[in-house]
């Protein structure tokens, strides 16, 4: 068995070394296929009113009902509990032997794998496409007919890729699914394809995440080479044993390192971590319901999925490389973004840059052994940041594409933004970690896990403990320096390039307001002459308000069997392979009880093994050294000090972004001073720290560095291999084919018409005939 | 059989190899005189006139190993080439005079339009 668990010393005597992952054994229902199915159906839908030429806004509500019937299975499937819990198997799909004898059998069935970890998944996956769905409707309403068409066509495909992929009970279709989502954020990405940085963003998207696809694609292969199935239930039952398909222990060999680390490659590369992270910043380029919904919510979360989904495979390390891989990369990426963000001005990106390090976050609770925590933290964050992203597309959509949070400020008075800011509000204080929302409860679990988890399980746990503190303040500052600047304080705005056509006068005359009055000399009314602000309409105003009371709502999921599981995700998770003791989150009574189901869930595969290899356990076993018992936090538990470390480190950070950025009164918490959308503390400060801000700006020129060191040698090597083609290659199919040309040239003047030469040539071919008949003749 | 055949035929004997070398010899010079005007006149009916010639050299060489080897096959064979000639001469008469009035001319090199 696996030798996760010793997580108190007081515990221990109740862990038996049997403690493995929750296997979901039984037959889950059929339908559980309508959740991809509906999707797939409403693709194939918009492809026909494509056809059709259909102009109205019927393939998005068409998309909206269909997404809708998805979440009520999902929350079917929620309510039926337990007893849905297993494999559903939709198809064969792939059976094939290999090798000369049949016993080696690659086998992938169209099989849904239901447990905790995916129910969790697909509730938010669908529930959140729904309310993004609605708000697309009118969020890409001046595009209606084929764009429409174009657009509702991806948002169908991905949800239908990312079910797959959550649902898959194979490796080999969760990568479909895992190449499915990849495709679609490409194709969303470019939406706007007439935009130069679109296509560019959309590439890079794609080609950066094929880099990590490769990792996972190796990871498969090197499963299927060690355990010889791609199936998670066998899978999970050999490692629940510590066994390959040979029966040989795998506890201290490469095969718990390497795999691991092969998959944490594929997963940092969708969910855009260290080194990969590059992507995400630009497929702000595609519409912001996309950003919402794929490159926030749902997509860059499937890393975070796939490990969650092979924790059993990492936890089997007792080294625990791999876990102290991504929980470094985890920090350092949510650090690292953070940085960048202070300088950044198009709130867009920034959000773009918080979701890069909140899935840090993600990531480092998973390195941390605390996978529950990790999963919590995707499902709340799913929610606030969906929320975040739909509030700044209100504004976009309303100005005329400006993101720029130096040309807006005071939105929040502007006739018809109320309840974008509002809820705009909402996501922030969840966002920063203000206490009692989403955002608080499932950062805290990771950042106490963080003091929890002893440092020679995970190496330099405290470090990254001290790093995601200070992440967690950098968060709350950054948050609300967006909202102190765009949202409230004096009125004004510039409009955007973005101003699409007229429908803006004629339709929304309604929204212009007086919302000159707090300009300065600077910026004269000449500027935006003619140009009202575009206030959302009922679409985009309920899926924020959705999104918002949902943010809200998952927030007391927290106090859901507290007691037993810390929270209703770790009841989900404690079902599912993600199911771990983690160091310091004792489940109490529970936890004795869980290992008897795990243990019954695993037994039918132990018992043969056994008989086959009677040492293979005890070696194991007898490796085990109990870990030291879980770390504490100013002497305390630091599942209970981080409510009030993180709080006060959350309001300082709020109160810094008030003291830079906030306006003058009430709404600067009557610290900011800030009268003029531009002029703000923070300029001074900055000026102080010369170049570094700029270089912050320019995104610590990451993206210029990899264009000089990967970009450009091989665009210099493309070239070089294009000059070879040209001269060897063409040169040489060029000789070739000039040959019977040079014959041809060489023959032709004989065809040249003149009956005699003709008749000269035969009587001179025939003598030349009979003279070699007589000759052979003659010899 | 073929001895009684040959007792009540009209060619009651064999000609020697001498005499069939005399009427092969006519025969080539015959066929080298028709090749020659055919490769060195340029009119159309000249050159025709030419092949018809050539075609007369290789009947009396046939006509000649006939006699010589005492069968009919050579006769049999110069009644089809003297029938075929016939007909071709039809033809090419009416191909000569088609061509003669597209072009005004009798001459080969009138038609001499491929350029190679």
């Amino acid at each position: 068995m696996t030798m996760l668990s010793m997580p108190l010393g007081a515990l221990s005597s109740l862990v038996a070394a049997a403690d493995g992952p929750f296997i979901a054994t039984g037959e889950a229902p059929p339908w559980i296929a309508l959740m991809p199915g509906l999707p797939l159906l409403g693709a194939a839908l918009c492809v026909l009113f494509a056809c059709l030429h259909v102009k109205s806004k019927l393939p998005g509500y068409l998309t909206v009902a269909l997404l809708a019937g998805g979440f009520a299975t999902a929350l079917a499937a929620f309510l039926g509990g337990l007893d849905n819990y297993g494999v559903a198997t939709i198809f064969r799909w792939i059976h094939a032997s290999i090798g000369a004898d049949t016993s080696t059998t690659i086998a992938a069935d169209f099989g849904f794998y239901m447990d905790g970890l995916s129910t969790l998944w697909m509730l938010f996956v669908t529930g959140l496409a729904t309310v993004i769905g609605l708000y697309s409707t009118e969020y890409v309403e001046h595009d209606k007919g084929l764009g429409y068409c174009r657009f509702f066509f991806a948002f169908n495909l991905f949800v239908f890729s990312m079910s797959t992929l959550v649902m898959a009970d194979n490796l080999l279709l969760l990568f479909l699914g895992w190449e499915g989502v990849g495709l679609c954020s490409y194709l969303l990405i470019g939406y706007f394809y007439k935009k130069p940085e679109a296509v560019a963003a959309a590439k890079k998207a794609f080609i950066i995440n094929r880099i990590g696809d490769l990792g996972l694609l190796m990871a498969i292969g090197a499963t299927f080479v060690v355990f010889g199935t791609l199936e998670f239930r066998p899978l999970f039952e050999m490692v629940a044993q510590g066994i390959d398909a040979q029966g040989q222990p795998i506890g201290h060999t490469w095969v718990v390192v390497v795999i691991p680390l092969l998959l944490t490659a594929g997963a940092f590369g969708k969910s855009a971590q260290l080194f990969f992270y590059v992507w995400l910043p630009d497929a702000m380029e595609g519409p912001t319901p996309v950003s919402a919904l794929i490159h926030a919510a749902t997509m860059v979360t499937a890393g975070v999925y796939l490990i969650a989904r092979m924790f059993p495979l990492y936890a089997a390390d007792d080294a625990m490389i791999a876990l102290t891989v991504v929980a470094w990369a985890g920090t350092l990426t949510a650090f690292w973004a953070a940085t960048i963000e202070f300088a950044q001005y198009d709130i867009k990106r920034i959000m773009g840059y918080s979701t890069i390090s909140q899935l840090g976050f993600m990531f480092a609770g998973l390195g941390l052994l605390g996978t529950t925590g990790a999963v919590f933290h995707v499902f709340t964050h799913a929610f606030f940041k969906a929320t975040l992203f739909l509030c700044c597309g209100a504004v976009m959509h309303g100005f005329g594409g400006q993101l720029s949070l130096r040309r807006l400020s005071g939105v929040m008075w502007m006739k018809g933004f109320g309840i974008t800011a509002a809820c705009m509000f909402i996501g922030c204080l969840s966002l920063s970690g203000v206490p009692f929302t989403a955002g608080y409860f499932s950062k805290d679990m990771i950042l106490a896990q963080a003091f929890a988890t002893p440092s020679d399980m995970i190496g330099g746990a405290f470090l990254i403990g001290l790093l995601l503190l200070l992440t967690a303040a950098m968060t709350a500052y950054y948050t609300f320096r967006v909202f102190f600047r765009v949202f409230v304080g004096p009125k004004h705005f510039e409009p955007g390039d973005d101003d699409h056509g007229g429908d803006h006068g004629a339709d929304h005359g309604d929204g212009h307001s007086a919302h000159h009055q707090g300009e300065t000399e600077e910026e004269g009314d000449a500027l935006h002459t003619g140009f009202h602000p575009h206030a959302p309409g009922w679409a985009m105003n309920s899926a924020m308000v959705l999104l918002a009371i949902g943010t809200i709502v998952v927030a007391s999921l927290y106090f859901v069997n507290k007691k037993e599981d810390h929270g209703w995700a770790g009841t989900m998770v404690k079902h599912s392979s993600a199911a771990y003791a983690s160091p310091g989150l004792s489940h109490g009574d529970k936890t004795a009880e869980h290992h008897g189901d795990a243990a019954a869930a695993g037994s039918h595969g132990t018992d043969s093994h056994d008989a086959a290899n009677p040492h293979g356990e005890g070696a194991i076993e007898g490796d085990v050294k109990p870990h030291a018992e879980a770390g504490t936090l100013f002497g305390q538990d630091p599942f209970k000090i981080m409510y009030y470390v993180s709080a006060v480190l959350g309001l300082l950070g709020i109160l810094a972004a008030a003291w830079f950025h906030g306006p003058k009164g009430a709404w600067g918490l009557g610290i900011g001073n800030r009268e003029h959308p531009r002029r703000v503390r923070m300029d001074a400060v900055a000026a102080k720290f010369g170049p570094i801000p700029r270089w912050a700006e320019n995104k610590w020129y990451v993206d210029e560095l990899y264009h000089t060191v990967i970009v450009k040698p091989l665009l210099v090597l493309s070239h070089v291999f294009h000059a070879i083609d040209k001269l060897v290659i063409d040169g040489l199919v060029d000789l070739l084919g000039s040959l019977p040309r040079w014959l041809g040239a060489m023959l032709r003047p004989t065809q040249n018409g003149v009956l005699h030469s003709y008749a000269t040539g035969m009587v001179a071919g025939s003598a030349v005939l009979i003279v070699l008949v007589v000759l052979v003749a003659l010899l | 059989m073929v001895d009684l055949l040959l007792a009540q035929s009209a060619f009651p004997e064999a000609i020697s190899q001498n005499v069939l070398a005399h009427y092969l010899f006519v025969s080539a010079a015959m066929f080298t005189l028709g090749l020659v005007g055919f490769l060195t006149r340029r009119n159309l009916i000249i050159m025709f006139l030419c092949t018809e010639m050539m075609f007369q050299a290789a009947g009396i060489a046939l006509i000649a190993f006939s006699r010589f080897h005492l069968n009919y096959e050579g006769q049999t064979f110069v009644i089809f080439v003297l029938t075929v000639a016939a007909a071709e001469a039809a033809l090419a008469l009416a191909l000569v005079v088609f061509l003669f009035r597209k072009r005004d001319s009798l001459s080969a090199e009138a038609w001499a339009e491929m350029k190679g």
